[in-house]
This record gives C-alpha cells, structure tokens and sequence, in this order.
C-alpha cells in the first residue's frame, strides 16, 4: 500500500516538475515585467538596478528554484494588472470556485449514475432513449451556451434565479461561503447546473454503457442462475463492476470541471479563480496566469492520485502482492 | 419409471430475427428421475446449452419458448413469473457455467458470493451463512476453507475456482443441477477431478444432474442415460452403456466410433462427413440425412419420431424399420 | 492509399450509409450549413460587414415579422441571417484549419514515434500523455495568453485569428498521435513492412506510402469528431472574448455581442447564433459517431 503510493508520489514529480519551468518560462520570459513594474517612463539604469533587485541578472537556474521556492511559501509575485499580490488574489476566490465546482460535480454524480444506471438495464425504453438523445444534445451544447439559455429561461423571462455574483456570503476565517444564506444557494444553482452538466452526461452515457457491458458478463449471468434478487443483481453485482471507468472518467472530469469553471464564472460573474485567470488572459498579466497554471498542474496531479487510491479500494485485484514476494 | 423430477415434453425455443424466425430448439423431450445423471452430448449449436437455459428461464432475449412445456416434480415452471422463477434458480435448480475464471464476480469474497446465495434462498442468520459456506467449501475440496472463504476469486487457481462455483450450485441443496460444460475450460489434468468431485457430490446429495458437454468421454465416465441432440433435436436417448454399445441412430454411431479417451477433447465429430446445419438451413425430414451414409427416400421428407429402437430410443426411420 | 479508398467505397459503408436515417440528416443538416456558410457572399441576403447598408433605424427587428430580416436584426440593424451565415463560415474555416494543423501535427509526431521506437517514442508519448490529462479548452487559453503577452497590443487584432488556429491546434494533436501510433506498431510488425525495407525502400517512403493510407481511417473519425471539438473551442474563447475580434465575428463572438442583450428582451441576438451553433456541432457529432461505428476501428 505505501508502496503504491510512494510509486505514484515518484511518477508525479516529473509532471509537477515540467508545468513549474514552463510556469516559470512564462513568468519570466513572456511579456516584460520590469515594464510593468516601472510603468512608461524609465531609463537603461533604473532598468539595471532593478534587474540587480529582483535578480533577474542571474543565471536562470537559480531564478527557477528561487521562482520555486517562492511559489512553495505562496509567493507568486504581484498581478500586472491589479497590482496586488498574486497569493492574495487566489486566496480570495479560490473558495468561489471549489463551492462551485464541488456542487456542480455532486450535482452530475447524484443525477448521471441513477440515470445511467436505468439506461443500462432498460436500454430499450423510452425513458433511455430520451435520457441518450438529451444527452447527444448536451455533449453538443457548449458550456457558455447552456450558461445564457439558462439564464435566458430562469433568470430573464420567469425571474426565479439570480444570473450573476454568489449573493450573501457568510465569512467564516480566511473561508466565505454562499451554502449558509438562501440568496448564496439560489445564486449557485444555474452555475453549477450549467458546469454540471457536460460532465453529467458523459458520467450518464458511461455508465449505462459499462451497464451493458457488465450485464452481458458470465458472472452476471451466474448471479441470476444462483436465484440472486434482481436489486442485488444491479446495484451490488453490476454496478461495483462498472465503478473503476466511472472513477477514472469522474477524476478527469474534475479536470475538465477546473477548466470551464472559467467558462461558468465568466458567464454568471461568478468571482472565483476562472474569472480571474479569463481576465489575466484578457490582459496578459503573466504572473497571475503562471499561478493559475501551477495551481492547476498541482490540482491534476492530486485527483490522479486520489482517482488511483480509489482503484486500489473498488478493486481487490490491484491489491495481489508484486511478483517476487507474492505467493 | 418414478415420478420423473423434470420433465421436459415438446420444448421448443424461437429466435425472431429480421430473416425470419430461428428454430433453435425443436420439440425437444426427456425426463431426469430423481438422483439420476442425464448426460447431453453435441457439437457446438446443436442446442444443448439451450436447453439448460430455457429449463432456468435465462434465455438471452431475444430467444423464448414458443411451446411445449418443462415440469419440476410436476408443476410447470416455463412461464412462471420473473420473481417465481427467480426463487426456484439456485433453491431448486442449481446451474454450474463453463468458465469459473468469468462466472465468479471479481470483486467480491466468495465467502460473500456463498453467503448471499444461501441467505437469499434459507432462512439462515449471517454466522450460520458463514458455517454453511465453510461445509460447503470444505466438501468441494478446498483447502483450510475457513482461512480462504474471506479469499477473492483471483486468488484461487481455475480449478479451485470451478469448485467454488460448485459450491455455489449446490451450498441451497438443488435438487437439480444443469452442469454446462463444466469441465472445458478447464486443463485436461484438472478435468478428471472435477468431474469426479461432480458424481460423487450428486450421490451423496442425491441431486440429480443435467449434464451437458461435447465430450462423449466424459459422458461414458459420469452418466446414467444419455440424450444426443442434433440440430436442436434429440436423435437418440437411452441408458448410456446401450447407447455406446448398440447406438440406433447413424449420427451416435458416428459420435461413438469418435469416443475418446477422457483426456482428448473434441471441437468437432470429424468422423462424420460435413458440418452440422445452420439453423436457417435445416433440411427437411430428418435434419441428419444429407451427412447419413444409410439416408433413403423417406428421410428427405419424413420427419422421423423418437421412438424405442432396441433398448434405446431413435429418432431415425431406419432404427425401427 | 488505392487499398483504403477501396474499403471506403466498400459496400459495407455505403450500405450503412445509406441504411442510416442519422447518417442521412447529419449529413443533409451538415450540408445546409456548409452551402450557407461557403455560399454566403453570394446568396445572404444582406452583407453584413458593409458599414453603409446598416441603419439604426432598422436595429432590433423581431425575427419572424418580415421577409427581409427573418430572423431579426441585432442592435446596429444588422440581419441576423446574414451575419449567422458568415458567422458559420469563420467558424468553421477556423475549427477545420485548427484541426488540420492537429491533424498533421499529430499524425506525424504519431507516425515517428510509432515507427521510431525507443526513447523518441516514450518522450513524445509522454508529452501528449501529459497534456491529455489538461482539458484542451485550458491549453487553449493558456496558449492563446501566452502569445497575446507576445505580441504588440496594435497588431492584436491582425493576428487574433492565426493565434486561435494555433491554440486550438496544439491543444488538440494528442489524440492524432495516440491512435496513429498505436496502429504504426501494428501495421510495423507487418511483413508488408518488413518486405518494403528488404527491397531498400527508405523510411520516409514507408511510413507516408505504407503505413500512412492503413491509419487513415481512425484519423478520419477522430478527425470529423475533432471539428466538432474545435468548433466548440473557438466559439469558447471568442465567448470569454480572448478569440476573434468583432470585425471577424464566428458564432462565437455573436452569442458574446448578444449577451449583452439578453436583459433587455432582445433574445434573438443570442439565441439563434446559439441554435445555429448546437446544429452545426450535433451534425458533425453525429457524423463522426456514426463514421466510427462505421468503420469500427478500435479507438481510444
């Protein structure tokens, strides 16, 4: 067991590794941060003496492990365009975006598997076949236009839902939170339904197909010859079998959920890390984009590791001893 | 006779496809005494395991019995309800499949696979589950059964596994069981034991046994009385050493010059000229006569009955002529 | 190459082709917005982009009350219609030169690493393991951010597009390599192969004249599915306003300008640029699902 993780920890590193430099090429070398720093009027010297400051005259082996260093105790140097350290920007919206994406992502797991689930043993209802051209439709719909159709619906034409911001957050330590007001829950609810739901369809439409997969299996069938009662059959038999693709496509959901985050928060101006980073974008302001994708690279290599441990648990045959001190 | 404990009259089994529908099994009958070993032998398609399947109710859709009728001491049980049905699979009717490495669930103990059987057919406690399932292991021959029972399935070589599943078969104490192909997937070392550890446990029980194989050899070793089916008909059925020793109809004469030793299997009876029918291309008459060495006129367009031909019965116009 | 086309021609294709009503309206729904998009200098009704024509006197028109706007206007009096069609067209000029540079990008890197072996394979490989595991659309973003920082603000906007090809391109070539990989080494292990090298036919040869027409068929279905991707990312980053500028507006740009109207009961600005969207990617979609099923390769 610590084997696996150690192993895996090992295999990590050099992902990790690879997004800090190209995070670092970025911060350095892309765009002109002394520029930034000094603003439109500044001569050869100043530029020198602050080059010498910031050391940015040193060889560029030790601006990346300084760069790295700084990053480990959260310095990320100061945002182009607001002017305020990078750290602080994250720290006041990262709790925004996992609110959301933590929501939006319960959201399509509590809907997809039962959908999927039902699709798979009854394929050829109508209830399924509804369930997969909805789902076609969903796949072909992007995010940011679920985003408007929704708000278009609840928001402007029947008024039921706020269409942008989180409404009252309840500040609880350096954490804000908008599941503790009614205005924060009802503002969360189209966001999220609108990140949700290109991650609840692919969940749905892999499910019901390792369904299907799963119940053509010989001990499925061996499960109804030895009389097993058909709730069994499904959801303790069928269903366990179909939960390590499901794992494996939720963890790299949560990735795609990370990533249009940034549409959804731009969408509903929802003030979370994705809004900030689509306006860093906007406004090439490097070092905050370098920090989002450090932030991000950590984040992937995290849910790999989680979405491994998780395989470890679902399947016992990951757990057989290596070969050499097995039996 | 006694009261048989299945009887099976006139079973037959439909497939509709968009060509048509597929005659897969065609008024097949025969009757299984109490205790007794019925062996089914046939090449591939011929419907053997067919028969297994609509006798529990687990034809894959789109197959369904289109007549005839299948009888558990007496009361019928095709068309019972789903939930009927279901309490008699495992309770009254035990199924052994073909391959133990995919018919045990990966990712449970078998302690948990025995134990659920056998709570969901007995009004049994956990802990007295638990004891069952160790007796049961422990008389299918697995070693230190108390210690292994919490072991997963891949951790047993295939022919503990097959024993496993044996052990799920019987662990409700069926009076039946339809072994299908129980020993093919198995190494040839393996097959001998299983099939021994198979007779000696429906002695013992007095449970008797559907046996269905392509192997006449394992047949000769195991059976009481033998049933020979060809496109999804039975050409022969009678006591197995009158079957191989006098056989009434041409194809078991084939089949028996073919017997093997225990140790050889076979894919296909090459003694015998030609393939055995599609199922959208049976002949008229009696399915067998364009592979016959004796086929006359009448075989082309008689259908012949099974009728008793020495101390067997035949199918076969000429058995009785 | 004659061996492929020959088993696209195939029967067995057409047939299902032919048997397929999905197939049938993908392909007519595809075939409307392509003679729409293509055609659309010449049969719009209006130009769009032809500054003179516009009046504000005819902004805002609702869709469906006449002839000459039917689809309405938007809020400089443009018709919704035309500024649809040639919204259609950049975006799909866009999403197809997109994934023709992942295509040939990724087929390459794909074949030399298939064919190369060794530690060339496993680097390459590696690489686009990585990014297989980062969402395209943040690649994109990233990518597209990176050369904004690059290049001088004043020329933004006369770049904009090339810099969008490029970063739906690179975020998309990972899936080319894979599969193009993986059946290199099948196809390698041939004695075809084998047979080409003995008689001293150079490497290029083989992977472009032998190896290349045998993995065509998988690079097609990721290919056709890989548009509808595209598509979808270009009008993503032309949304959040980091894609194409106003004067070259894709579906994309339409539903953003549109947006800003949604309060203020003017739905159609958005809504249909969005209908025209979903159309366009569901057809590709459903092309490309049924060209897999089709043609059955193995994917992953």
């Amino acid at each position: 067991m610590i084997v696996f993780i150690l192993a895996r920890l090992l295999q990590a590193i050099p992902v990790l590794i690879a997004v800090g430099v190209i995070a670092f090429a970025m911060f350095r070398y892309v765009g002109d941060p002394i520029g930034a720093m000094l603003g439109q009027d500044y001569s050869d010297a100043h530029r020198a003496e602050l080059m010498h400051k910031l050391g940015l005259d040193q060889p560029a082996y030790v601006q990346f492990f300084r760069f790295l260093w700084n990053a480990l105790h959260g310095n990320f140097g100061i945002s182009y365009r607001v002017g305020e350290p990078v750290a602080t920007l994250f720290a006041q919206r990262l709790p925004a975006t996992l609110e959301l994406a933590i929501t939006a992502t319960v959201l399509a797991v509590l809907v997809a598997i039962p959908a999927g689930v039902y699709a798979g043993i009854w394929p050829r209802s109508w209830v399924s076949r509804a369930l997969m051209v909805g789902s076609l439709l969903g796949v072909s719909l992007p995010t940011f236009l679920i985003g408007v159709l929704l708000i278009l619906a609840f928001s402007v034409q029947l008024g039921w839902l706020p269409s942008f911001g989180r409404g009252h957050v309840v500040h609880l330590g350096f954490w804000t939170t908008g599941f503790l007001t009614l205005s924060g829950l009802r503002a969360l609810v189209l966001p999220a339904i609108t990140l949700g739901m290109f991650e609840l369809t692919l969940i749905m439409r892999l499910v019901r197909a390792e369904m299907l997969e799963v119940l053509r299996s010989d001990y499925i069938k061996f499960a109804r010859a030895r009389g097993l009662r058909a709730r069994t059959i499904y959801f303790g038999h069928a269903l366990k079998n179909t939960l390590v693709p499901v794992i494996t496509i939720i963890g790299l959901q949560l990735g795609g959920v990370v990533a249009y985050s940034v549409v959804t928060e731009t969408v509903f101006q929802w003030p979370g890390v994705g809004l900030l980073f689509i306006q860093s974008v906007a406004a090439a302001d490097i070092p905050v984009m370098a920090a989002y994708l450090l932030l991000v690279g950590v984040v992937f290599v995290t849910i790999n590791l989680v979405v491994d441990l998780l395989y470890y648990a679902v399947d016992p045959r990951l757990r057989v001893e290596r070969p050499g001190h097995g039996r | 006779m006694s009261a048989p404990l299945l009887g099976v009259a006139d079973l037959t089994v439909e497939f509709p496809t968009r060509r048509g529908i597929l005659r897969a099994l065609d008024a097949v009958s025969f009757a299984i005494a109490p205790g007794e070993i019925l062996g089914m032998v046939g090449e591939s398609g011929a419907g053997k395991s067919l028969t297994g399947a609509a006798i529990i109710g687990l034809l894959a859709p789109p197959g369904r019995i289109a007549g005839g009728e299948v009888r558990l001491e007496g009361a019928r049980i095709d068309h019972l309800p789903a939930e009927a049905m279901r309490r008699i699979r495992g309770r009254r009717i035990g199924a052994i499949f073909q391959d133990p490495l995919t018919t045990l669930n990966p990712l449970y103990t078998i302690g948990r696979q025995l134990t659920e059987t056998i709570r969901t057919h007995l009004p049994m406690s956990a802990a007295e589950a638990r004891t069952r399932a160790i007796r049961w292991l422990d008389e299918v021959g697995i070693p230190a059964a108390a210690r292994r029972i919490d072991a997963y399935p891949h951790e047993f070589s295939g022919g503990q596994r097959q024993r496993v599943v044996i052990a799920l078969a019987l662990c409700a104490e069926p009076r039946l069981v339809i072994a299908d192909e129980p020993t093919t997937a198995l190494d040839v070392s393996i097959q001998a034991q299983i099939i021994a550890l198979l007779k000696r446990l429906a002695r013992e029980h007095g449970t008797a046994v559907l046996l269905i194989t392509h192997d006449m050899g394992v047949i000769a070793e195991t059976a009481d009385r033998v049933a020979v089916m060809y496109a999804g008909r039975i050409a022969e059925i009678g006591p197995v050493a009158e079957v191989i020793r006098a056989p009434a109809h041409p194809y078991t004469e084939g089949l028996m010059a073919s017997i093997p030793p225990l140790e050889h299997r076979l894919e296909r009876l090459a003694q015998i000229e030609g393939a055995m029918p599609r199922l959208n291309a049976i002949p008229d008459g009696c399915a067998f006569h364009p592979r016959c060495p004796r086929a006359i006129d009448r075989c082309r367009g008689e259908r012949p009955a099974l009728t008793p031909a020495g101390a067997t019965m035949a199918a076969c116009l000429l058995a009785h002529a | 190459m004659s061996a492929t086309l020959a088993r696209w021609r195939d029967s067995d294709l057409w047939h299902s082709f032919t048997h397929s009503p999905v197939a049938l309206g993908a392909t007519l729904l595809a075939a409307v917005f392509f003679v729409g998009a293509f055609g659309a200098p010449w049969i719009a009704p209006h130009d769009p982009f032809n500054i003179a024509s516009l009046s504000l006197l005819n902004s805002f028109r609702h869709p469906f009350a006449s002839w000459t706007y039917p689809l309405g206007t938007d809020e400089q009096g443009r018709d919704m219609l035309s500024a649809i069609m040639f919204g259609t067209r950049v975006s799909l000029l866009v999403g197809a030169a997109a994934v023709i540079f992942a295509l040939v990008a990724g087929v390459g890197i794909g074949l030399v690493a298939g064919y190369a072996g060794g530690w060339l394979d496993g680097l390459l490989m590696r690489i686009a393991d990585i990014q297989l595991t980062f969402p395209a659309i943040l690649m994109a973003l990233l990518i597209d951010g990176v050369f904004s920082a690059l290049v001088p603000r004043d020329r933004h906007d006369s770049v904009q597009i090339y810099v969008i090809v490029l970063a739906i391109g690179i975020s998309r070539w990972p899936q080319f390599a894979r599969v193009v990989r993986g059946s290199t080494l099948v196809e390698r292990g041939k004695d075809y192969v084998a047979a080409a090298r003995v008689i001293g036919i150079g490497r290029g040869r083989i992977l472009l004249g032998h190896i290349l027409p045998n993995v065509l068929g998988p690079v097609l279905v990721i290919g056709t599915l890989t548009l509808g991707l595209a598509i979808l990312d270009e009008a993503t980053l032309s949304f959040l306003g980091v894609g194409l500028p106003q004067t070259q507006p894709s579906l994309g740009t339409l539903i953003r300008i549109g947006d800003d109207f949604l309060f203020s009961g003017q739905w159609w600005v958005t809504v249909f640029p969005g209908v025209a969207l979903m159309l366009l990617v569901l057809a590709i979609n459903l092309l490309g699902d049924w060209l897999r099923d089709a043609l059955n390769p193995r994917l992953r």
